[in-house]
């Protein structure tokens, strides 16, 4: 039988509360620890203060030409004095008011949903009321408002119109190809297979090539396609095939028992799916829809390689400006705050929607 | 009739016939379009153009290119450029990526929010994007080749490139190369004879020392016994470039800069959610059975983690591979920009051209699907 020695007490800590004991429990509780907390604050010496003092401290914010900026640090002056650039492109001068009233009509939209429209139905049918006059509004053509051409469009509304046109065009044909792929008939299953597979196989950019230089060889001589046109149908078939998979993802959560509930009632095939299995699906799969709404956001800068002016491409396009030399740093960071802003801001939305379904299912 | 309408298995049939003749239909209609429309405009058919001149200059061919050779040979380049891209990419940002998830997890509260926050920084900033700031902001920034950087004597960095010594093909090299294999396939059969001899008689092995020792000295060895001298052709500065050694272009640096800080985001959080997954009874289980943190890490954490963190980080290497094509925008000559880019422009034959760029990456695609099933499979018969 071991005998065993009784170590000496250990002295109570001298306190479980205050910044110092914070300070050690979770900066220097090893001496591991410890050094890796001091190449953290070193790591962030030599990152933050240099960029804050070429973006804050030395910058000149006010002034209106190139000459005022004096300081040795960012020259805020340019980004606005091409703000118009970046927010709207080419478009004309004076027909600016009809994207402010578009947007304006948005938030009203937004507003009205939380707060006057009840029910799915009157909120579908505002919903598209708003994309055909918005579509109005920034495209034209009747009721007296000029046409604006669509190679005027640019920056960040051009950004905003092609993402949105994908995440709305892609979400039904993405629900339809899901089911599809889920359907016993095998001839409708192996070319929805084949479609997904095929276009997640290839990079984005190879199905816009395929898109502006190959679909306008597919139509007869007379059918033009608009540039953009072809870009948005691009990117909302690349959009569907990824939908289309995480529909199937949520389609696969749902127990067989709630298929043959529905059949047992006498539901015909489509009345089963969209009343009985697409809410289930759905509800499970909107965080990764989200997700994916943001990657398509982010994939919305490649038409600048197939020469559309998004406000990616605005950077280089404002840096030409020979009056304003030398201002592409200012040009690309402000640019990757108006993008990470609004990734992160529906990364947060995605949060929280996650949370609120969470609750809902249990 | 109506009633044969009725039937489910008649509507099925029914509406796949419809289905069938409607695809045949739209296939034939935009078959005759196209052939109508080639015609008039005098793109040629067929592949006869892979054998034609190319006639312009590749700056990177990692396999011997001259203006004189054929498209295919561009072709090759290309699919060459875009799989060293891949592999370096793969390989440092699986480094990162494991890196920053674990730092992630870590108790240290400086550390993980600043891992976090790095995550939440460039998982929001598109790509395209990342890759044009390095090339456009950060790499003009290094000076000019009179003024490059300099490491260790011979290695120079400028805003032309990355300049290192480049060692002769020699017998030399040769052995220290193949010296690193053997190392590698041994330490592969080691890890095997260990693993058996440790199930059977339960004796331990000090397999990562034997591992550091043999990819250490091996290597060492065979330097001296091929001869002790690589024969490095430095780079040296003449006129106003440098000349000579191994140089690495702005655009594959920025390229594979972007790409790695990029996909080691989603490879942390893979990473993150494998070690989370794992619960937390099995961490207290190993502690009450007087595991060290480290050896729990070891046998109990990391291989429940890695079962789940493998098949997202694998589906980030394809995105990866797949990102790689967006070296369109800043010139690094992969498959996209010089095949689906400067021949297409050439040589006008969209269909051909972006159907063989399509088919490359459908048939990594599949290698990495493969793999990935092979994973899923293996993993499948460890649990009961």
């Amino acid at each position: 039988m071991a005998i065993f020695e009784l170590k000496a007490e250990r002295e109570a800590p001298s306190s479980t509360k205050g910044v110092i004991h914070w300070l050690k429990d979770n900066l220097f509780s090893t001496p591991s620890n410890a050094v890796m907390t001091i190449l953290g604050f070193y790591i962030l010496y030599i990152i933050i203060p240099p960029f804050v003092q070429w973006a804050y401290t030395d910058a000149t914010f006010v002034g209106e030409t190139r000459a005022d900026c004096t300081g040795g640090g960012a020259c805020w002056i340019f980004v606005g004095a091409k703000m118009d650039l970046f927010m709207y492109g080419f478009y004309p001068k004076v027909e600016l008011w009809r994207l402010q009233t578009a947007l304006g009509l948005f938030v009203a939209l937004i507003i009205a949903f939380k707060y006057l429209l009840k029910g799915g139905k009157t909120k579908f049918i505002a919903f598209s009321l708003y994309l055909i006059v918005a579509f109005i509004l920034i495209n034209g053509g009747v009721l007296g408002l000029e046409n604006v051409p669509t190679d005027k469009w640019g920056g960040l509304m051009l950004t905003v119109v092609v993402a949105a046109v994908g995440i709305i065009f892609s979400f039904p044909i993405g629900i339809i190809i899901a089911f599809g792929r889920a359907s016993n008939l095998p001839i409708i299953r192996s070319v929805c297979v084949t479609y997904v597979e095929f276009i997640r196989g290839v990079p984005l950019i190879t199905i816009l090539f395929m898109s502006s230089v190959i679909l306008p060889l597919f139509f007869p001589e007379g059918i033009t396609f608009d540039k953009l046109l072809r870009a948005l149908i691009g990117i909302t078939l690349f959009q569907a095939a990824y939908v289309a998979e995480i529909i199937r993802g949520g389609l696969q959560s749902i127990s067989r028992g709630q298929y043959e509930a529905a059949d047992a009632i006498g539901l015909s095939y489509w009345q089963k799916m969209l009343l009985v299995i697409l809410p289930q699906a759905l509800k499970v799969a909107i965080p990764n829809l989200v997700g994916a709404f943001i990657s398509l956001f982010q994939d919305t800068t490649l038409v600048l390689i197939i020469g559309l002016f998004d406000l990616l491409a605005m950077v280089r396009i404002t840096a030409a400006d020979s009056t304003w030399l030398g201002m592409e740093t200012e040009g690309y960071v402000f640019v990757t705050f108006i993008f990470w802003a609004f990734c992160y801001g529906m990364s947060r939305y995605s949060n929280s929607l996650e949370k609120q379904f969470n609750t809902e299912l249990k | 009739m109506m009633r044969a309408l009725r039937n489910q298995k008649v509507r099925g049939i029914l509406f796949q016939i419809l289905t069938i003749i409607g695809l045949v239909a739209f296939l034939w209609y935009i078959g005759t379009n196209t052939m109508n429309n080639i015609e008039q405009r005098g793109i040629k058919t067929g592949f006869e153009f892979l054998n034609s001149t190319a006639g312009f200059g590749i700056d990177e061919a990692p396999i011997a290119y001259t203006e004189t050779d054929t498209h295919g040979r561009v072709f090759w380049v290309g699919l060459t450029n875009t799989l060293i891209i891949g592999f370096v990419g793969i390989i440092f940002a699986t480094i990162l990526g494991l890196l920053i998830g674990v730092l992630r997890l870590s108790n240290n509260w400086l550390v993980s929010k600043m891992a976090a926050t790095y995550i939440d920084i460039f998982r929001n900033i598109p790509i395209l994007l990342q890759i044009l700031f390095w090339y456009n902001v950060v790499l003009k920034m290094l000076p000019v080749p009179k003024k490059s950087l300099e490491f260790a004597g011979d290695i120079f960095l400028n805003n032309r490139g990355l300049y290192l010594p480049q060692p002769d093909l020699n017998s030399t090299t040769i052995a220290v190369l193949v010296s690193l294999g053997l190392a590698i396939v041994s330490i592969f059969f080691i890890n095997r004879w260990s693993n058996k001899r440790q199930e059977e008689t339960g004796e331990d092995f000090p397999l990562f020392f034997v591992s550091m020792g043999l990819l250490i000295s091996l290597p060492i060895i065979a330097y001296f016994i091929g001869g002790a001298n690589f024969n490095f052709d430095l780079p040296a500065l003449k006129g106003f470039n440098f000349k000579g050694g191994k140089s690495i272009s702005p655009e594959f640096l920025s390229l594979t800069f972007a790409l790695v800080i990029y996909t080691a985001t989603f490879i942390a959080e893979a990473v993150r959610s494998g070690i989370e997954a794992v619960t937390k009874g099995q961490k207290e289980a190993a502690a009450s059975i007087g595991l060290t943190e480290y050896q729990a890490l070891k046998l109990v954490v990391l291989p429940q983690a890695i079962r789940i963190a493998i098949p997202p980080t694998i589906n980030q290497y394809l995105n990866l591979i797949k990102n790689s094509s967006l070296a369109t925008a800043i010139g690094y000559p992969e498959i996209v920009t010089v095949f689906s880019g400067t021949s297409l422009n050439q040589v006008g034959q969209a269909i051909e051209i972006i159907a063989m760029t399509m088919l490359v990456y459908l048939t990594i695609s599949l290698v990495v699907s493969a793999i990935l099933n092979w994973f899923n499979h293996k993993m499948k018969i460890k649990e009961r």
